[in-house]
């Protein structure tokens, strides 16, 4: 099985440059000018080739959820976005606690044979925060990491139980960072538009605290830890303090933190809810300065697709969560290259390298010898967000009506065409 | 003339609404003095008052308002309405737009509720409250009331005292007020002032002296008791030691001629002491007037406004 892409200008971790990719057996065997192969042949030309992306925190909903997403459905919709691989959380029903859930994920993400599936384990058995699910055994059948996202472990020794025993597993934990007790029901962030709207707010601090916490623990037990979708401006400033000291932490965001700002919930819809919320423009400088300079490490889209029931009530009734896995390249993009923020390949690198090596992922980068895991862009090619245009069952976005850049035209997966515009 | 709808704040209501709405609601007041209160300006209509939190005040004011009119009402209370069933608001909005009523006045615990509601039907939407957003109603009527007192908003003193962060009265008030050139001042226990609520206009005074200092209208606000068991504050004989309004206070400070007002119902010796809600400056009972007047004149006019408009 033998693919060309011709005429692509190639983005690497370092420079792009205009080259021929010849693929074999799902492999990257041969990058150069100018290559010639009687085989199925690609055409980029004027289109740019990038790793296939990774995002490792999303929601596939299956099995328990299947009017929101299921593997198939978020399967297409991830290779529709650009990504070759994607790590899912284990808030399903069952909740993703033993290696039965996780083997059922990897089994039919294989059937399904669009992008990698690798399944996240929880924490805590059935989320609960109490006691430690079976993560050995999960990590035995695939679980690539383990967190309780969507909650945080309020108990800070099992946390620091959780950190320990899963390093014996070379799992790291994936922290939703959120003091339950300070959010106290809020579902904005607390200020001036909370104020405004009379939505019950949230304080940066409910966020920051168990972001500190983590760290502590981390730093105390000399172990890795990964903060998940940093919201505030000084959630990254503990996290910038902490790298500076040698804490092995890691963190990511997402596209609606460092496009949106929390002016989006003063019209009550729906689709502007998701937890950790948006919150304000010093918020989203500080995200765009840490992505930057590197405190924030890596991009993801915390994917969260809902049905429309979940989301056509009342404000405070609705699902957090917004569906992001077709929209994170062309907004990324948009807002962090064509803006001169990030160089592409700096944003590839966010969007595949960086998250590839926080769960030890094969993959991230394009170079001879590498899995064929690639994805065409047309960076020229403009189009506008229409939710209802997406392959996910989830159309919540509150990007409808962006203009963005970045076409994603081809996601070949393992050397397999997987998605073609 | 109302340019809208539905009456869902005052954020978006704007300040010749306001004043338009005042002066249809002082016509409608003195109507209200007569002992036969048969007039038909909304003969034939019919409102709706659904209401997911308990009222008497409210919904008898919204009912009485537009039966004085003539308009035909319905009465729903969470307790009977297929809430209990699962229904959802979009669905409970349907079915009765598909009724035909022309006007639904709703109170709901979710702020933006009303606004979910009035985009899903034809009929006119009143918010009779929601959540922690807007109360306008009750706004229109504060300042019906004080209007009357002092012919006009510019230029007075509005200093509002009591747990404003929970208070969707002080913050429709605050926007009506400010629109119409009041001074508006707000005191309360730190645990109840919401965030930023001062870039929106509102002074925040450091004592009860200093809020009521010069002020022509003292207003208390309801003291919930849930907000005590959720620890807001440690006790209510505490509030009203450190926080409730005194008669020295207010004969000592507040501006001659000043009026005591109060949304209701009142806690009686925590927000206000007994001689201040039954002295001769206390506008409570007024307040309860104006309120029908104010719904009445709502009514009417955005039964206008359809008219011309849908």
């Amino acid at each position: 099985m033998k693919l060309l892409i011709k005429n692509g200008t190639v983005v690497f971790s370092d420079k792009e440059k205009q080259a021929d990719i010849l693929i074999e057996n799902g492999k990257i065997v041969k990058i150069a000018k100018n290559i010639n192969e009687d085989c199925q042949v690609i055409n980029a030309d004027g289109k740019h080739v990038i790793p296939g992306l990774i995002d490792i925190h999303v929601h596939l909903r299956e099995p328990g959820f299947e009017g929101k997403e299921d593997i198939e459905s978020g399967s297409k919709a991830a290779v529709a976005g650009g990504f070759s691989q994607v790590c899912c959380m284990p808030n399903t029903n069952p909740v993703c606690d033993n290696a039965i859930v996780v083997s059922y994920i990897k089994n039919r993400s294989k059937e399904v044979n669009l992008c990698k599936v690798h399944p996240v384990g929880a924490i805590s058995q059935g989320l609960k925060g109490q006691s430690l699910s079976d993560i050995g055994k999960m990590a035995n059948v695939g679980a690539i990491a383990i967190s309780d996202d969507g909650r945080t472990v309020m108990d800070s020794n099992l946390m620091r139980l959780a950190m320990e025993y899963a390093s014996d597993f070379n799992l790291k934990c994936l922290c939703h960072c959120e003091d339950i007790n300070l959010v106290d029901g809020g579902v904005v962030n607390e200020g001036y538009n909370s104020t405004l709207t009379g939505l019950k707010g949230s304080l940066r601090a409910a966020e920051d605290i168990i972001i500190s916490r983590d760290i502590c623990l981390a730093e105390s037990l000399n172990l890795p830890v990964h903060i998940c979708h940093v919201s505030t401006y000084s959630g990254v400033e503990i996290i910038r303090s902490a790298k500076a000291r040698g804490v092995k932490v890691t963190a990511e965001t997402c596209p609606h933190y460092f496009i949106l700002t929390d002016d989006i919930i003063t019209t009550f819809d729906t689709y502007t809810k998701v937890n950790p919320p948006v919150r304000e423009e010093k918020d989203k400088q500080a995200i765009i300065a840490a992505i930057k300079d590197g405190t924030l490490d890596c991009i993801v889209t915390d994917h969260a697709p809902h049905s429309a029931k979940d989301k056509e009530v009342e404000y405070n009734l609705a699902a957090f969560g917004m569906s992001g896995i077709e929209t994170s390249f062309p907004l990324s993009y948009t807002y962090l290259v064509k803006t001169g923020i990030l160089t592409l390949s700096e944003l590839c690198n966010k969007m595949s390298k960086a998250p590839a090596d926080i769960v030890n992922l094969d993959g991230g980068e394009i170079k001879e010898g590498g899995v064929a895991d690639l994805t065409i862009v047309d960076l020229n090619q403009s189009y506008v967000i229409d939710g209802n245009k997406f392959l996910s069952k989830g159309k919540n976005t509150p990007f409808n009506g962006f203009k963005v850049y970045g076409k994603v035209c081809q996601t070949i997966v393992d050397g397999e065409i997987k998605y073609n515009a | 003339m109302l340019n809208k709808k539905d009456l869902l704040g005052l954020y978006d209501t704007s300040a010749e609404e306001i004043d338009e709405i005042l002066t249809v609601a002082e016509e409608m007041k003195a109507l209200l003095q007569s002992p036969v209160k048969q007039y038909n300006q909304l003969d034939g209509r019919a409102l709706v008052t659904l209401f997911y939190e308990n009222s008497t005040r409210t919904r008898c004011s919204f009912e009485l308002a537009a039966k004085y009119l003539g308009a035909n009402v319905v009465n729903i209370a969470t307790a009977s309405s297929s809430v209990q069933k699962g229904e959802t608001l979009i669905d409970t909005g349907k079915t009765l737009d598909a009724m035909k009523v022309n006007f639904i006045a709703i109170r709901h615990p979710m702020a933006g509720a009303p606004r979910l509601l009035a985009k899903t039907v034809k009929a006119s939407v009143i918010n009779g409250g929601d959540g922690m957003n807007e109360h306008p109603t009750q706004a229109l009527l504060d300042m019906l009331s004080m209007r009357q007192h002092f012919g006009k908003i510019k230029g007075l003193k509005v200093a509002i005292l009591g747990d404003i962060k929970h208070s969707r009265v002080a913050k429709s008030n605050l926007f009506g007020l400010k629109k119409l050139g009041a001074e508006v001042t707000m005191y309360a226990p730190a645990t109840l002032i919401p965030k930023d609520i001062d870039k929106m206009g509102a002074k925040i005074a450091k004592s009860r002296e200093e809020a009521i200092d010069g002020a022509n209208v003292v207003m208390g606000l309801r003291i919930q008791l849930e907000r005590q068991t959720g620890g807001l504050f440690p006790s209510l004989s505490e509030y009203s030691k450190f926080y409730g309004v005194k008669d020295e206070i207010v004969q000592k400070y507040a501006a001659k001629n000043a009026i005591i007002m109060h949304p209701g119902p009142v806690n009686r010796g925590v927000e206000l002491t007994p001689s201040l809600i039954d002295g001769q400056s206390s506008r409570i009972e007024d307040q309860v007037t104006s309120g029908v007047a104010v719904r009445m004149a709502i009514l009417k006019l955005l039964s206008e406004y359809r008219e011309n408009n849908l």
